[in-house]
């Protein structure tokens, strides 16, 4: 099907931008890579009379990185975030969870920043924003203001973002020294969203001349409703970094609560998340260094 | 398609396979639909409208991107390459070559998808191993060939593409 008739408009500048969403806003969305946007117009599941593409917004297309963070503008593309080594030599995690992200036709347009403000409870990079503790920076016609990850996500598609605000960047935070990262998921078909993904971030010690772990968390894809962490250290500190890491089924258990639907059922999605939980941990202490 | 909305059109022009195009279209046209539509260049296919099937993947600026996920007006200053842009029945562009040798259509409905983008990617990795082959081809439906052959072609354009860039007395490219 075809969208329905709107207005567009193409802003230059953040100011142009936020004028006219403070206008239009309230009967209009913001228009980035449009891979989420454009489906659902095109399926008239929406049909709002104002698109504000930001696209053509001057300053909003960088990647900068910083001792304490990755700063993502709004109109980076995924795969310009997934390529960037300066970003990847300081927080592998990033690239690690975006080649799950869809397909590279689909990372050369979908931004970053528009999957976290769309809030797919499927979308990896709400998780990995989480999972670093992240930042989002929003600004509006009431002036701009930073809402931390954890407390942007409200439910399913839904965020503490107004109807007249746009969110220029997001902050990934960059983890400790010594932090060790692996993302893994499981979908049907290569790039598919995921049955169920983990990303982990596991603290290693290396003080005693031996490597052992000192913590872990996870955040994990298409089992929660919003982006949670998993505190997982209970049952992973002391051991050494070669360890089987059985004994995380019940912490990963009580932290999700996964829905059904035509491809798994409730069960198999715990079953999956505790399994790819192991997997990663194992990933992260063999082979990921931040 | 005619126009029946509130009567707000916009000029818009879209270079496709080098030649730059202006039509006066509706803000919701879509890419596919203008290069369908508008320039009657039918070599892109639309299958889905959703992102998912990967038959109307164009080349935006050399990179595979789906044209039904993108509306004309945003395309203004890119350059667009479809199938056509990609070689003619006489010349064909390494991947057409290698369809049509490994025999890796049948209906020919995904093909144009295909075939940009396998050759966004061959540009990326010109010596991919087969697994990177089937990865490249992971977002395409084919309903057709059940991919083994198309698999096959990704390997064989790569091959023919690095045939053609060293340089031979003749240097002809079919
Ligand atoms: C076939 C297919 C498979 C996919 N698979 C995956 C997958 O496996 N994992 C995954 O995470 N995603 C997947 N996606 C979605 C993709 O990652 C999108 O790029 C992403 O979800 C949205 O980014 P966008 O730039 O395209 O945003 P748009 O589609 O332009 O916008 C999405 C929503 O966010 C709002 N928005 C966007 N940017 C801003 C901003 N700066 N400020 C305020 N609001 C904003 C829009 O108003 C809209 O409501 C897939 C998409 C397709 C078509
Ligand atoms: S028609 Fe565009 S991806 Fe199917
Ligand atoms: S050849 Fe028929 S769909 Fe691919």
């Amino acid at each position: 099907m075809k969208p329905a008739p709107f207005v567009h408009h193409g802003p230059r500048t953040l100011d142009e931008a936020v004028a006219v969403l403070g206008e239009v806003g309230h009967d209009g969305k913001v228009l980035a890579g449009g891979q989420s946007l454009i489906p659902v117009l095109n399926m008239r599941l929406a049909q709002p009379a104002h698109l504000v593409d930001i696209n053509r917004v001057a300053g909003l297309d960088t990647v900068t990185v910083t001792d304490s963070h990755v700063r993502v503008g709004a109109t980076v593309r995924h795969a310009e975030l997934e390529k960037h080594d300066e970003a990847y030599a300081v927080l592998p995690l990033l690239r690690q969870a975006l080649l799950c992200v869809a397909h590279p036709a689909i990372r050369n347009r979908g931004t970053t920043v528009g999957s976290i403000a769309h809030a797919d409870a499927a979308g990896e990079m709400p998780s990995v924003l989480v999972l670093t503790q992240g930042v989002i920076e929003v600004v509006g016609p009431r002036g701009r203001r930073e809402v931390a990850a954890l407390e942007f996500f409200e439910g399913p598609l839904q965020t503490v973002l107004e109807a007249d605000e746009l969110v220029e960047a997001v902050r990934f935070a960059r983890f400790a020294p010594g932090t060790r990262t692996a993302f893994l998921e499981s979908a049907r078909r290569s790039g598919d969203y995921a049955v169920a993904g983990v990303g982990v971030a596991v603290d290693v010690s290396t003080d005693s001349g031996e490597a052992v772990v000192t913590g872990a968390r996870a955040a994990y894809v298409s089992v929660t409703d919003i982006p949670v962490v998993v505190d997982l250290t209970d049952a992973v500190a002391g051991q050494p970094v070669s360890s089987v890491w059985d004994g995380v089924d019940e912490l990963v258990q009580a932290g999700i609560a996964p829905e059904a639907d035509i491809h798994a059922s409730s069960e198999y999605r715990r079953m999956l998340a505790a399994e790819l939980t192991r997997r990663a941990l194992t990933r992260a202490t063999t082979e990921g260094t931040a | 398609m005619t126009d029946i909305d509130q009567g707000t059109t916009v000029d818009v022009t879209v270079t496709v396979n080098g030649i730059a195009h202006t039509r006066t279209v509706e803000p919701r046209r879509l890419l596919s639909d203008f290069i369908r539509h508008d320039l009657r260049l039918t070599g892109t296919h639309v299958g889905c409208e959703h992102g998912v099937c990967g038959a109307c993947t164009v080349l935006v600026d050399g990179k595979p991107m789906r044209s039904c996920l993108m509306f004309a007006v945003s395309a203004e200053d890119m350059e667009i390459t479809t199938v056509e842009g990609l070689g003619t029945q006489d010349a064909m562009g390494p991947v057409q070559q290698a369809f049509v040798e490994c025999h890796g259509l049948q209906c020919g409905f995904c093909t144009p998808g295909f075939v940009t983008t396998i050759t966004a990617f061959i540009e990326e990795n010109p010596d991919p191993t087969s697994e990177e082959a089937r990865e490249a081809i992971s977002g395409n439906l084919c309903r057709c060939t059940g991919y083994q052959n198309i698999c096959k072609a990704v390997l064989r354009a790569a091959e023919i593409n690095r045939e053609r860039a060293t340089p031979t007395e003749g240097g002809d490219p079919a």
